[in-house]
């Protein structure tokens, strides 16, 4: 096979190269290419999509193109936030994937001048029962909290639903939190023709070589553990000296600017600061410390070591940034040299291995439009786990116990959750996460959410219902959404149902932000996930940022006390589509109806101004497993039972099943004082107290004790741990 | 009170004890693990973290960092020092403190809100977060440790998470002026994060300060 496609390019793609060079590229200039013209670098299949969501916003402080998105929260302060993909890495080497994947994003928030201040994590396997995906969760939850836990960033939150169609191709998807003095954040953009390139960190090695282009930029398959060297290796320690590092030379106004090395690492970071700032960059790879010392110039242009920042300084002030990395005990070499080329230039030893223009390296990929087409019936499998005729207490108790719906503390308890002192709402104590920011006296919430069954249903529905779980976990903590990040984890573009999946999603992202008037201020894309068995179910994960005024006043999803009154609020008409009992009965096809994006953002606000207003004893919302887990998780969580009638939603239009179990946007279950729930127009269906939880939905009704709903829901704590020996080193 | 918080490169919660000793009413500054002087300190907060990455071994390689000789001096002239989590680690290395950190029983690192009793039985709700918090000692020490009441914090019935021997969660060295607890008592300071139960952890401390 000829080079180019060795390397992912296609023979059109290459041709063009040749013409926009003028003549045939060379070994280093072609690794480059491959690169920064992979499907993850140059986002071929999706930038033309990506253009319709609304960026825009009076809160926004940086939006997409930047390393990371961040929006304003009042008095000189800003919040950085940011979502990646790690996935193939991670179905590859889960610990090492999964680490590296926190390590990135650490850095792309740093790397704009934000302090790391939470991490959190969406991730997708497949079924529990299966020893690889619980092989695969071990370890990246080892991974995962390996990475935070030792650079002392909080892991606060996050989702994990276990579904077949994950199971060659998991989901490792790592958000990071930042906060920053608007004043101290820095741009990427190379300026100042003459100024240093000066790389700071970790020593260059041969891990991760290819790994944009081999890993990321295509579909898993057989021979995957070949790839395992393409895998980096990440060292937190080395990231902890490198943040604080580059944390205090960007307080001393130091840099111009900043970039962190991630996927295509040397030449991803020169060309993305050479294409922004619309300059040159001379590179000499002589002067690159290595690990190993036989390295070619392209290696050392595409190795993926990880711990590794590219900044631009004024000669002048090369030494006292040196002088700054040798007190963090971090390495750091003047590696270039900023031109007014418009060519990034590759020299070893004074001689010119290669020599590319900046344009044609970093936006001259062509853009794809995709050939979508919808499938005619449902095309993921349909496994029927519940019995015909199982009863409603049992079906509760099922789906409790379902991996998606139970507990997670397994998981979270691996983390640390309350470095930083920042963390007002641990894991499962609210519906998002909750940080204190003393600095500018309020605080934020944090959701992240994207339900891949229901996109699997219908694409744009099922992202609208995404987003608006995550609007609805905000208005239960009192908090105002400001921004919204997203990785789109989908399958091949290139093949008709994945470009179909693709293109509906990002209309639907696209419509119901802007009917919220929440601005993306960034995203990641994530394509090729695929198996042998086909596409991953459409998962685009969003995550959503809000601001709440005082952090005492956010409401717990837990009922507080026996007696208080539980009301139902908002405009909730559960379905079965796509619904967890749809999938356990083996029932799910396509087809999910169209949210009421209106009357949620109206409920949302309804909740909102409760919580603050300290109206409502708990807030929830009605999430998977329908009312009655929403129900069982609010008096699990308290130790407290419950009763309620459903007959409300009967009147809606609702069946039994579908009161009791069907699944929607739109709905909370709110506790308190009868009087105040009625003021806010939510309708009292029962009563807390109790050591059983009792529903009625017309002719279907449950009893189940407390202590029993509580194991069914601990149950995943004895069900994760993995049969495979804990690495020694973890 | 002028409290001292080492600062080693991997330190993870060295802002955080810096928080919380002015919460508790000191005053509070960073010493940078360099740095030999300690003058004007009262107090030194060893903090959690992982110091050095934890290579080689929890709290091995910060023992032998400068910072840590002014501290060995501080402790002998009786001043009162304080070590939580990689602190404590760094502490029993350095020989100022009995016994030893081993990874947890479990084989995973464990974050959860806890239960401690201190001398008096009182109970303090504060949350741990670590691999290596099984502390450990042979029998005949830890006979003696009980005997000269050097234990200083167990954990309650059901809280001990990681398999420390008699249920220790920290120790203090036979004058008292050195306490390490694997616990967080600044994670324990602010209602709004959880409890304020670790204020006494530093206020136990305070008598010892010159």
């Amino acid at each position: 096979m000829s080079a180019h496609r060795e390397l992912g390019l296609t023979d059109s793609e290459y041709d063009l190269i040749v013409e926009k060079m003028g003549r045939e590229p060379n070994t280093v200039e072609l690794a480059m290419f491959s690169l920064l013209w992979s499907e993850h670098c140059a986002y071929k299949h999706s930038k033309k999509l990506l253009g319709k969501l609304p960026s825009d916003g009076p809160r926004v402080v940086m939006g997409p193109g930047e390393n990371a998105g961040a929006v304003d929260v009042g008095s000189g302060y800003a919040v950085a936030f940011k979502v990646e993909s790690h996935n193939h890495p991670s179905a590859v080497e889960p610990f090492q994937g999964a680490a590296t994947g926190v390590g990135g994003i650490l850095r792309d928030v740093f790397a704009i001048g934000a302090r790391p201040i939470a991490v959190l994590d969406s991730l997708r396997f497949g079924e529990l029962d299966s020893v690889r995906s619980r092989h695969l969760l071990d370890g990246a939850v080892r991974g995962i909290g390996h990475y935070g836990n030792s650079i002392g960033v909080p892991n606060v939150g996050g989702e994990i639903y276990f579904e077949e169609p994950y199971e060659h191709n998991c989901l490792v998807n790592a958000m990071c939190i930042g906060f920053a003095k608007t004043e101290d954040m820095v741009r990427a953009a190379a300026a100042g023709v003459g100024n240093a390139v000066v790389l700071m960190g970790a020593t260059t090695g041969r891990d991760g070589i290819g790994g944009a282009s081999v890993l990321a930029s295509a579909e898993l398959g057989e021979g995957d553990d070949a790839k395992r060297p393409t895998v980096q290796v990440g060292d937190p320690f080395e990231e902890s000296k490198v943040l604080e590092c580059c944390l205090e030379l960007l307080a001393k106004g130091l840099l111009v600017s900043l970039q962190d090395l991630g996927a295509a690492g040397l030449t991803s970071s020169a060309g993305e600061m050479a294409s922004a700032g619309e300059v040159g960059i001379d590179i000499d790879v002589g002067k690159v410390p290595l690990r190993e010392a036989d390295m070619e110039p392209f290696e050392i242009m595409v190795s993926e070591s990880q711990e590794r920042m590219l900044a631009v300084v004024e000669p002048s002030r090369v030494e006292e940034v040196r002088a700054i990395c040798a007190k963090w005990q971090t390495e750091s070499a003047e590696i270039g040299v900023v031109t007014d080329s418009g060519h990034i230039r590759i020299l070893k030893d004074g001689e010119v291995v290669g020599d590319m223009p900046v344009e044609a390296l970093v936006d001259g990929c062509p853009l794809y439009d995709l050939a979508p087409a919808a499938p005619a019936a449902w095309i993921y499998g349909n496994k029927q786990t519940l019995a015909a005729g199982t009863d409603s207490a049992e079906t509760l108790l099922a789906l409790l116990a379902a991996p998606s719906i139970a507990s997670k503390k397994w998981i979270f308890q691996q983390y640390d959750s309350i470095v930083g002192s920042r963390t007002v709402r641990r894991p499962e104590s609210a519906d998002a996460a909750v940080l204190q920011l003393p600095e500018s006296g309020n605080a934020i919430a944090v959701s992240i959410d994207g339900n891949g069954r229901k996109v699997a249903c219908e694409p744009f529905n099922g992202t609208v219902e995404a987003v608006l779980e995550c609007a609805q976990n905000l208005a239960c903590v009192g908090a105002e959404p400001l921004g919204l990040t997203n990785c789109l984890n989908f399958g091949n573009p290139e093949k008709p149902v994945p470009a179909w999946q693709l293109d509906r999603a990002i209309s639907g992202l696209a419509a119901v932000c802007e009917e919220l008037g929440v601005p993306v201020v960034g995203g990641n894309v994530s394509l090729y996930n695929e198996g042998p068995d086909g596409p991953i179910y459409p998962t685009p994960v969003v995550a959503m940022v809000g601001e709440l005024p005082d952090p005492a006043r956010t409401a717990p999803s837990s009922f507080a006390k026996e007696g208080d009154a539980i009301g139902l609020l908002g405009p909730f008409t559960p379905t079965l589509h796509g619904s967890e009992i749809a999938k356990q009965r083996g029932e799910l096809e396509l087809g999910l109806p169209e949210p009421k994006v209106a009357a949620v953002a109206e409920a949302c606000a309804t909740v909102r101004d409760a919580v603050r207003a300290g109206k409502v004893a708990s807030a929830h919302d009605i999430s998977d497993g329908g009312l009655a887990c929403a129900l069982a998780e609010s008096s699990i969580g308290a130790g407290i039972g419950c009763r309620a009638d459903l007959q409300d939603l009967r009147e809606r239009g609702c069946t039994p099943d579908e009161a009791l179990f069907g699944e929607g946007p739109g709905g909370f279950v709110l506790s308190g004082e009868r009087a105040e729930l009625e003021a806010l127009g939510a309708l009292i269906i029962g009563e807390v107290g109790g050591s059983t939880i009792e529903l009625a939905a017309g002719d279907r009704s449950l009893i189940i004790g407390l202590t029993d709903a509580t194991e069914a829901w601990r149950s995943l704590d004895a069900r994760a741990e993995s049969d495979a020996e804990p690495p020694a080193d973890a | 009170m002028i409290w001292g918080v080492l600062q080693f490169p991997g330190s993870c919660d060295e802002r955080d004890a810096l928080h919380a000793c002015e919460v508790v009413g000191g005053e509070a500054r960073l010493i940078w693990h360099e740095d030999r002087d300690l003058s004007g300190i009262d107090g030194v907060v060893v903090p959690g973290g992982f110091s050095y990455g934890d290579y080689l071994r929890a709290g091995a390689i910060a023992r032998f960092s400068p910072a840590m000789e002014a501290v060995a001096e501080h402790a002998a002239a009786g001043g009162p020092v304080l070590g939580i989590c990689n602190g404590f680690q760094v502490l029993c290395e350095a020989g100022l403190l009995p016994g030893a950190l081993l990874r947890n029983q479990e084989l995973r690192f464990i974050c959860k809100q806890t239960d401690l009793l201190d001398d008096r039985g009182d109970v303090l709700s504060i949350p741990l977060k670590h691999g290596e918090g099984r502390f450990y000692a042979p029998e005949e020490m830890l006979d003696r440790l009980e005997a000269n009441g050097q234990v200083a914090y167990r954990y309650a019935d059901d809280h001990n998470v990681n398999g420390s021997v008699r249920n220790i969660a920290g120790v203090r060295n036979e004058a008292g002026n050195v306490v390490g607890l694997m616990p967080h008592p600044e994670h324990a300071v602010d209602p709004l994060t959880g409890s304020i139960d670790g204020r006494k952890v530093f206020e136990a401390l305070e008598g010892f300060a010159a």
